[in-house]
């Protein structure tokens, strides 16, 4: 299938959607399609040869952030002409409501177009003015794909209209392998966690408090804790003779933060919920890390009740650090439930998620002549 | 009996001086009042015109959401949020603007180099209206601080004025004619 995939952010600059995009066309490639991206670029950066550049994005205020956006006439006919071109059977548009090269796609193009929303919010004001200026660009998506729960709720609020669930996937070869972190390594005595610190959702309280309850009888019991947040506020929470047991890496690279999975013993994911799906969870799997996480449905649902990871009652304290003691002494279990997390994770592969996606692709293109310009 | 008669001149110049003053006062606060009117009226044009101009369907429709989105928040920012809310219009009005060839691409509508030129105006507009409401500012604070008219309050509840603070720097393109 000849496949264009239309990116509304700056290729160059991190983010979830492009890193979504890349590993989309990535697996689609592999499976045997003919893919091409479209997406802002500087004029200096090195694309890969199925990314096409549309040129500069500008910055400016868009929804309370100042956001990278590729608009205007220009836009507009790069991505006139990159459809003219391309021959596409399908073109897939990634977050249309935002004012970038998607919603031009939508504008330029006529044919099977399928949609990805990404993104969730509340309440955005934009979003309402935006609404009735959207609908001429929303009337021609044929399907709507949405990445979240959260997504598609944001969605079905602000623009009406239902959307199918495919969550992110995972690459799971990216975290198969990675060298420890010097320092740290599986040891027989180190818990990881991976999220926002700040962030009390992420359960990161409940950790410390049954790391506390440990390690007086544990000596040689360590915390490693990677993501964003302020560090004294952490080891403000933990008694003074303990702090040095403690690592605290901040913000991680990608690369860094495939070896912090490779460096534990035990990975916790204490969340307290509104985790819709875990991406930190399926990255430790694919990393083989024993699990250690809370119960709410969405772990319970990737672990596969227990299968592929322990579980322990949301939000209890005594109930983590009893797990904890007996995952840490169990050298045994610890290694069967590695294996169990690495073969499980497998359906969340990109692989397996680009096939959905595909799926979606064959159902729109089933009636329809391909896409092309739209000069009405 | 001489006595008398310079306290009571003096009473009375002291009266008169202090009416004055008061009446300046009184002068300045309306020249204030009608300076922050001009000036929002100024800020309200130019949000409408770019409303306008994203409803018009002569841009893009990405063009049209980030101008209409823009002039939505500066139209209804509340007090606090206003200066925010309008410069991000004016960042955003550049950004539009001074796409290449934007001139160009208006020609080709009947409409668009009316708007344009509507909205140079509006433009323009609130960039004068702010001066002088700035301005009226800066002389009412001035009287307002001084001695005599805190010791006897001449300014009775009127607030102590606040500058307008934005980015109101124009379009390249507008500027330059």
């Amino acid at each position: 299938m000849r496949i264009g995939i239309v990116c509304p952010y700056t290729w160059e600059v991190p983010g979830g959607v492009q890193a979504h995009i890349r590993d989309l066309a990535e697996a689609l490639i592999a499976d045997g399609h003919r893919v091409s991206v479209i997406a802002p670029a500087a004029d200096d950066t090195v694309l890969p040869p199925y990314v096409t550049s549309a040129g500069r994005a500008v910055p400016v205020p868009y929804n309370g952030s100042v956001a990278r956006l590729a608009f205007g006439f220009l836009s507009a006919n790069r991505v006139r002409r990159w459809i003219g071109e391309g021959g596409f059977d399908v073109l897939h548009v990634h977050e249309p409501a935002v004012p970038s090269l998607g919603v031009l796609a939508c504008w330029v193009a006529r044919g099977p177009i399928v949609a990805t929303f990404h993104a969730s919010y509340e309440r955005s004001r934009a979003m309402s003015v935006a609404a009735p200026m959207l609908q001429s660009a929303m009337e021609k998506i044929t399907a709507r794909i949405a990445v979240s729960d959260a997504a598609r709720k944001t969605l079905v609020e602000h623009l009406g209209g239902d959307a199918v669930l495919i969550p992110n996937g995972v690459t799971v070869s990216r975290y198969a392998e990675g060298e420890p972190l010097p320092g740290w390594g599986p040891d027989g005595g180190v818990i990881g966690f991976l999220g926002r610190m700040d962030e009390p959702r992420k359960g990161l309280a409940v950790l410390l408090e049954a790391f506390e309850t440990l390690a007086p009888e544990r000596p040689g019991l360590r915390l490693l804790i990677a993501g964003p947040g302020d560090p004294d506020d952490v080891l403000g929470r933990v008694p003074r003779a303990y702090r040095d047991r403690v690592g605290l890496l901040g913000m991680v690279s990608e690369a860094d933060k495939v070896r912090a999975y490779h460096s534990v013993d035990v990975f916790c994911a204490p969340n307290l919920g509104g985790e819709s799906f875990g991406i930190v969870l399926t990255e430790a799997m694919s990393a083989g890390a024993p699990i250690l996480a809370s119960d709410i449905p969405a772990f319970r649902r990737v672990l596969g009740d227990g299968q592929a990871g322990a579980l322990f009652a949301t939000g209890d304290a005594a109930a983590l650090a009893k797990e904890a003691a007996r995952l840490l002494d169990d050298p045994g279990r610890r290694a069967k439930l590695s294996d169990e997390a690495r073969h499980a994770v497998r359906r969340y592969d990109w692989s397996t998620v680009a096939r959905e996606v595909v799926r979606v692709y064959e159902t729109v293109t089933h009636a329809a002549a391909g896409v092309e310009e739209d000069v009405s | 009996m001489t006595t008398l008669i310079v306290v009571i001149a003096l009473v009375v110049l002291t009266g008169v001086y202090i009416s004055w003053r008061a009446g300046r006062l009184d002068r300045l606060h309306i020249r204030l009042e009608t300076a922050h009117a001009a000036l929002d009226a100024a800020l309200l044009r130019r949000a409408a015109v770019c409303l306008e101009f994203a409803g018009s369907r002569i841009l893009d429709p990405a063009t049209s959401l980030v101008l209409a989105a823009a002039a939505h928040e500066a139209r209804t920012a509340g007090p606090d949020e206003r200066e925010h809310a309008e410069s991000d219009l004016s960042k955003t009005l550049r950004a539009v603007v001074d796409q290449e060839r934007f001139r160009e691409k208006l020609a080709e509508h009947s409409t668009g180099a009316e708007l344009l030129t509507e909205l140079d105006s509006a433009v323009a507009k609130v960039v004068y209206s702010r001066r002088f409401y700035n301005n009226a500012v800066a002389v009412t604070r001035t009287a307002q601080r001084r001695w005599l008219a805190r010791t006897l309050r001449l300014a009775g509840h009127t607030d102590y004025p606040g500058f307008f603070e934005i980015d109101d720097a124009p379009p390249d393109s507008l500027a330059v004619e």
